[in-house]
């Protein structure tokens, strides 16, 4: 493990964007967000965006951009050309990431590199290292420890971990090795002593102990596996609770692991970009076929979010759940919905049957 | 089942409305009632429909049940029954507004309208740097509920209450709220963590209601107008800038539409595939602008600055400041229209006059 | 944009012209030999109050560096009304794009009437002179327009 003194960080940061794209949390009008690295950023908003448990937006789109180009058609007299849209290239760390975020990546691996492999997405993976941060000081509406996370434990290519004094560094993958030895040869890198090994183990346990008390830790996910869709799928509560969605597609695009896409074309007046964008399940066009939609009602769109996260999904991969309880959804729904209390409406009306069995 | 809600004393508020409530739904005035129900956390609680007294039991009032419930009438217009709906005085602008265009039918509903004190935002809590909140004192009640104890008689004391209603309390500078989190405790000013809409409150009059339960407390301490002046003053290049950083911000979410009260077209022109107009891309150069502006346009003349657009909106962006715009313009050219004042009057993007101002005079720059 | 403003800038002008008096009054301008500049395309729509909002939005979007619209003079619109409605909406939407920070005098709003070939052609020059001096539309293009 290594460790830099925190004055260091605008020099590491530096050397991270010298000789590959560097992207990280930063505070832009008042919002964090992930952002490629820029020389004008401030001091302050970057290291508020670090300090800032959850950016709005979670990092997939750095490696699933919100939307991406696929190809290019060009028309110039009667000739039609067609290019086809480059694949990445370069080399690039994504700095600040949380265990819930990096956890999300493997819920989008699942997707996008299993046959037919994704090769927009996989070219990003390939040029992608992830430096993650253990959390601190954990809020409300976090509840990764349902899902097995512990979000002192990054499992990222490096983790790293902020004290009042350092941020202390641990390559755990080769990428994460390679990229250590190279900014080990310029970066203001130290090797950390057993005192600050203890520390960090200290602070961890503080933040695990956190975690234990946080209102959502004890959410129980029984009845909700890949043999569900039965039972969950026509219950008349989802009548019920869809009731106050507003179909915006505000918990899709915050979720890290919202993975559906639309393709569109852009008219540019002189050709036509073929593009892909986010999808929502929320939205009346999601998955709106030549004849006619699948989905007819806002209940079942609803519906279609939280079974494919607790049902279809872990029914489609040994058992992986694709939510990964970093709480955006919780924070942001307007109507305040959102997936625990999805949950909890069923294992309360689990327990009214069972009580009324008795 | 120590996650599910956990048991406290419902509030005086709340209790005063699940009272009526009860009495409404028993005597078969109404079918069902439009309001809160209490959420899993201190801060959110979720707008929903109840049909009994035992479903009332969760219901709740309080100082976070910001949600305009005006567009749920829309569905609720539909439905077998009269629907109990509480609205607070802002809410009853978009009510009048959504009756003005059909969109509603006012004999469907019973509309109880409830006092307020100023709504809060879980959003700006957490801007102060306080999470892992477990408990929030002093924002249990969304109304002011005097001599609740004693209001045992029926309709009498609904009366005496109406009677009261439109009183408004003095604002209460010094209000605090104390937040119990896993960090400790921490306070913070009521008035700091209140919506943006609250500061600039149009008043706690409300404009359509069967009966009037609770009283409010005077909010307004800021001018309305003001941000948008301060950014007319700007240079364009500034503006351009403002509004950019803003935007570019912008996820498409489309939050900010769909709680959009004026917003209820069937289809909106941004789903229709059939125009080259459902382009879900966000990028930045251009296509976000245009949402905007035209979602604001969309509703020039019949938007009643509920703020429900910047208080949904996930990025923070303030787009209460596109539709404030078209509002100071409306009132500068064609005379002051406050929209939803009542069901009757046409807007002024329906109505003309002979001389009316020429659209390449530029106002005042 | 410094390469750019070497290039001799031919601004794109889009003008919406109402059928039954604009439009006859660019027919009028032309079979008067009344010059206009090429640089304004011309679309014609049955009323001013046809052109919605997105369609101005839309033409600087795709590349216009401005927008005229151009209607029966208040008073005599063919429907009675219509220019009526289009004056406030402009008025509006004008005064949004200048809140945004778009360059005042990019767009603009003319009465022509059927006998107003003159004015037809005057109004033109003098909004591609205008447009001109502003030079080429970059705030409200979209960049994939470009390409």
């Amino acid at each position: 493990m290594y460790k830099i003194a925190r004055e260091n960080l605008p020099a590491l940061y530096r050397a991270l964007a010298a000789e590959r794209e560097l992207y990280l949390p930063v505070r832009k009008s008042g919002q964090v967000n992930f952002a490629a690295w820029d020389e004008g950023f401030s001091e302050e908003d970057l290291l508020f965006g670090l300090a800032a448990l959850k950016t709005v937006k979670s990092p997939k789109d750095v490696f699933f951009p919100q939307s991406e180009t696929l190809y290019t058609c060009k028309k110039d007299g009667r000739k039609l050309t067609i290019e086809p849209e480059a694949l990445k290239a370069q080399d690039f760390v994504v700095f600040g990431m949380r265990a819930c975020d990096v956890q999300g990546l493997k819920v989008l691996d699942k997707v996008f590199l299993s046959e037919p492999i994704d090769t927009f997405y996989a070219a990003r993976r390939e040029h992608g290292t992830i430096v993650a941060i253990g959390c601190k000081e954990p809020e409300t509406s976090c509840f990764c420890s349902v899902f097995g996370t512990d979000c002192t434990e990054p499992a990222a290519d490096v983790a790293a971990w902020l004290t009042d004094d350092f941020l202390y560094w641990k390559p755990l993958t080769e990428k994460g090795e390679a990229l250590t030895g190279q900014l080990k040869q310029k970066g203001p890198f130290a090797r950390t002593s057993e005192a600050d090994e203890t520390q960090v183990e200290s602070e961890k346990a503080v933040t695990r102990r956190i975690v234990e008390r946080l209102p959502y830790s004890q959410l129980s996910l029984d009845g909700w596996d890949g043999d569900a869709t039965d039972e969950k799928f026509g219950d008349a509560l989802w009548e019920e609770l869809y009731k106050p969605c507003l179909a915006c597609g505000t918990c899709t695009f915050v979720c890290p692991t919202c993975q559906c896409y639309d393709i569109k074309d852009y008219d540019t007046g002189h050709g036509v970009q073929r593009y892909r964008c986010w999808d929502s399940c929320m939205y009346s066009d999601f998955t709106m076929m030549a004849a006619a939609n699948n989905r007819t009602s806002q209940m079942q769109r609803f519906r279609q979010r939280f079974m494919h996260k607790l049902v279809y999904f872990p029914a489609n991969n040994d058992g992986m759940y694709s939510c990964v309880g970093c709480g955006r959804c919780v924070d942001k729904c307007p109507s305040s919905l959102n997936i625990v209390k999805v949950i909890k409406a069923f294992a309360a009306k689990a327990e009214a049957v069972r009580g009324g069995e008795n | 089942m120590q996650e599910l809600i956990r048991e406290t004393k419902p509030s005086a508020s709340s209790q005063a409305l699940v009272h009526r409530a009860c009495e409404l739904l028993s005597d078969g005035t109404v079918a069902r009632v439009l309001g809160w129900k209490k959420g899993d956390l201190p801060y959110n609680p979720e707008p929903a429909f109840f049909d009994s007294a035992e479903a009332l039991s969760s219901f709740t009032y309080d100082a976070f049940c910001g949600a305009n419930l005006s567009k749920y009438m829309i569905e609720a217009s539909r439905l077998e029954g009269k629907t109990l709906v509480f609205l607070k005085p802002c809410d009853t602008y978009s009510f009048n507004q959504l009756i003005k265009e059909h969109r509603v039918d006012r004999e469907k509903a019973y509309i109880v309208g409830i006092g307020c004190t100023g709504k809060l935002s879980g959003e700006k809590i957490h801007a102060l740097g306080i999470k892992a909140v477990e408990a929030i004192e002093g924002a249990e009640d969304g109304m002011l509920c005097e001599g609740q104890e004693s209001a045992s008689g029926k309709t009498r004391a609904a009366e005496e209450a109406a009677a009261a209603a439109e009183i408004v309390a003095p604002a209460d500078p010094d209000a605090v709220l104390t937040i119990q989190t896993l960090y400790g405790e921490k306070t913070c000013a009521y008035d700091e963590v209140m919506l943006e809409r609250c500061h600039v409150c149009k008043g706690k009059e409300h404009k359509i209601y069967d009966e009037l339960l609770g009283q409010s407390r005077e909010t307004k301490n800021a001018d309305r107008f003001a941000e948008v002046e301060r950014i007319e003053a700007m240079s364009p290049q500034e503006r351009f800038a403002f509004f950019q950083s803003e935007l570019s911000k912008c996820i498409r979410c489309n939050a900010c539409r769909n709680v959009c009260p004026a917003c209820s077209c069937r289809k909106c022109v941004f789903d229709s595939n059939k125009f080259d107009s459902s382009q879900k891309a966000n990028v930045d150069s251009f296509e976000e602008k245009m949402f905007h502006i035209i979602r604001a346009f969309h509703v020039a003349g019949r938007c009643t600055d509920c703020g429900e657009c910047s208080r949904v909106c996930p990025q923070g962006i303030p787009l209460h400041l596109f539709n404030r715009k078209f509002i100071k313009d409306i009132d500068t050219f064609y005379g002051e229209f406050q929209a939803g004042e009542d069901a009757e009057t046409k807007g002024p993007l329906t109505s003309f006059t002979l001389d009316d101002a020429e659209p390449g005079i530029a106002e005042g720059r | 944009m410094s390469i750019e403003a070497k290039e001799e800038f031919r601004p794109k002008i889009v003008a919406f012209c109402c059928n039954w008096c604009s439009y006859a009054g660019a027919d009028l301008a032309g079979s008067s030999r009344l010059g206009y500049p090429a640089d304004v395309k011309i679309i014609r729509v049955p009323c001013s109050c046809r052109v919605n909002p997105m369609f101005v939005l839309r033409a600087f979007e795709k590349g216009a560096d401005g927008v005229i619209l151009c209607g029966c003079h208040p008073g005599d619109c063919h429907y009675s009304t219509g220019n009526y409605y289009t004056r406030r909406r402009m008025k509006l939407l004008f005064s949004m794009l200048d809140y945004i920070g778009v360059e005042n005098g990019r767009t603009r709003v003319e009465w022509v009437s059927a006998a107003e070939g003159v004015k037809f052609s005057t109004t033109m020059n003098e909004f591609v002179a205008k447009i001109h001096s502003l030079g080429k539309n970059v705030r409200l293009e979209d960049l994939r327009c470009k390409n």
